[in-house]
């Protein structure tokens, strides 16, 4: 494909604009930072829609921009289960994160492992918590980078080694600089920037091109009959439809134990901000619905036969499917501004995700475990200096590994971080549960949702077989059923024995 | 169990509506056919975009229920 000169220089100016935008986010809510929960956490001083944008920044990433239409492209109704995840989610959110916002303000809680590590008393617990925090984010930063490789390949940038590599490297190098040296204030401030790029965008693909496709009739006309709708079960199985479902529910449960959401959430300046967001960030999902349907519009307007797009599908499989319609439904410049919003909407997210994971190492393993006795900027530094390393170590695995790898990793992420589900989001309601108890039900969570993935290739969905029926499950949710079970059994066995307890900082008035 | 706050007893009846929809969406069945379609757009697809304000709306139904004298 020859270089797109007028989208590329929209794109470039547009990326040079958020560039700015991040390095002058040091001012914005000036706080001192050399302090970790100013860098980190912007000192939780965002209110109701700075954290809206923020949130909305950090969990509709370029990743799900590009990877749910192009399951909806490939998959068909499967990819959908993306918007009973995010109907199902805030729900949760609203019941439960303001509890832990309350517990963390009042203890200085900057990380689900901390909240952990007070509530529980078990430092290997919490040690557990942060570790598998870090390693669920690693890939999902990695696959952060294919948006923006995918979005630079359809410009029309192409060639191999080091040259090929080079403008995503560019861009990395400008995320870790304006992180460093602006913390937490800089993927809010650029958040906002990137939302609106986005939301103009997909409401502009979503009047545009129906009409000149010929209206969604014919749209869904055009999608195969075996993609439009999940198959009917068949036999004593209960197909897809267990599948659709608890991957939905299992999802919408993981996703606000990621360590980029918490931070998200810990930033806000007051509990309302968290509830209400809980009611407004839905807008968000909307925008997703809409982006899912492209993958079905990219169908109907017959990019994969298209033989000017053959090489960039070739790479990137259905991946390259939004990028490849937006390229024939839209003039250079506005191609411009919509790769500009894919690209731009990967950095927000690695930039929360490398923040969240550096705090979880600095607070929940440096300072626990390495250097206890740490001065205040000391602990800044290191989570400057590690967020640094997360990043480039993310860059190492995209650019050295095969994509299929970060996929397959992102998805026993969220196998792993459900399982931090009974010790944090249990621990906002309930002390029953024993410390230890907690730990083995944790490791058993991880053992069997990992050996479930395996065994089904790296595909999230394992058929249970429970008396004489199959039903078909995602592997995260399955996984949490058994650690729940462990902790449950487990809790009178060591109350029994009189195993110790970890003392608990907080008290029911901490919670509300 | 901790004993709950008192003050949150009365609400957590607002909280049911919350449940609203976990239940429409675990009900696959109910929503996996193409009849009746909306301006070309098939069931399964509209229906499960009208749930996200719909589930948007329960949220703050029960946020100025339960806000309001706190």
């Amino acid at each position: 494909m020859p270089i797109n000169w007028p989208a590329l220089i929209i794109f470039i100016v547009l990326f040079a604009l958020i560039t700015v935008l991040g390095f002058l986010a040091v001012h914005w809510r000036r706080g001192d930072l050399d302090l970790l929960h100013e860098w980190g956490l912007a000192g939780g001083r965002f209110g109701t829609l700075v954290t809206w944008f923020l949130l909305g920044g950090d969990l509709y990433t370029a990743y799900t921009f590009i990877a749910v239409p192009a399951l909806m492209f490939g998959a068909g109704a499967l990819g959908f289960f993306a918007v009973p995840y995010t109907i199902m989610v805030y729900p949760f959110v609203f019941i439960v994160f303001p509890r832990l916002w309350s517990v963390a303000r009042q203890h200085g809680y900057i990380t689900a492992a901390d909240f952990v590590r007070g509530r529980h008393g078990n430092k290997w617990l919490a040690l557990a918590v942060a570790v598998t925090g870090i390693v669920a984010t690693m890939p999902y930063i990695a696959l952060q980078l294919v948006g923006i490789q995918v979005v630079i390949a359809a410009l029309g940038i192409s060639g191999s080694g080091l040259a090929g590599d080079l403008p995503l490297i560019i861009a990395f190098v400008i995320l870790a600089a304006f992180t460093y040296t602006s913390g937490l204030r800089a993927p809010a401030a650029i958040a906002i920037v990137k939302d609106l790029l986005i939301w103009i965008t997909v409401i502009v693909a979503v009047v545009v091109i129906p009409i000149e496709l010929g209206g969604y009739a014919k749209i869904f006309a055009a999608v195969p009959p075996a993609k439009l709708l999940l198959p009917t079960p068949q036999g004593p199985s209960l197909g897809l439809y267990s599948a659709y479902a608890t991957l939905a529910f299992g999802s919408a449960l993981a996703l606000f134990l990621y360590p980029h959401s918490v931070t998200g959430v810990l930033s806000a300046s007051n509990r309302q901000a968290i509830s209400r967001n809980a009611a407004f960030l839905p807008a968000y999902s909307f925008l997703l619905a809409l982006i899912a349907l492209l993958g079905f519009m990219a169908l109907a307007a017959g990019v994969a036969k298209a033989p000017q797009f053959a090489p960039l599908i070739k790479q990137y499989g259905p991946n390259a499917s939004v990028p490849a319609l937006i390229l024939t439904m839209f003039p250079s410049w506005f191609v411009g501004v919509a790769f500009a919003a894919i690209a731009i909407g990967a950095l927000v997210p690695a930039a929360i995700m490398s923040i969240a994971a550096s705090n979880l190492w600095t607070r929940n393993i440096y300072r626990e475990f390495l250097r206890p006795d740490c001065s205040a900027v000391q602990e800044a530094q290191m989570a400057k200096i590690v967020s640094l390393i997360i990043k480039f170590g993310a860059l190492a695995f995209i650019l050295g590994l095969p994509l299929q790898y970060a996929i397959q990793l992102q998805l026993l992420g969220g196998v792993w971080i459900i399982q931090t589900l009974p010790a944090v989001i249990g621990g906002l309601y309930t002390r029953w549960f024993h410390d230890r108890a907690l730990f083995l039900g944790w490791l058993a969570g991880i053992v069997a949702g990992t050996a479930m993935a395996a065994a089904q290739q790296f595909k999230p969905i394992y058929p249970l077989h429970l008396a004489g029926v199959t039903i078909p499950t995602y592997a995260a949710f399955a996984s949490l059923v058994l650690n729940f079970i462990v902790v449950i059994v487990l809790t009178p066995v060591f109350n029994a024995v009189n195993a110790e307890r970890g003392h608990d900082q907080t008290q029911a008035s901490h919670y509300v | 169990m901790e004993p709950k706050p008192p003050a949150e007893g009365p609400f957590r009846l607002w909280h049911l509506l919350l449940v609203l929809p976990f239940i429409a969406m675990f009900w696959v069945s109910s929503y996996n056919r193409v009849e009746p379609t909306w301006a070309g757009i098939p069931f399964f697809y509209w229906y499960q975009l009208l749930w996200i304000p719909i589930g948007a709306g329960l949220t703050l139904i029960v946020y100025f229920a339960t806000h309001r004298q706190s």
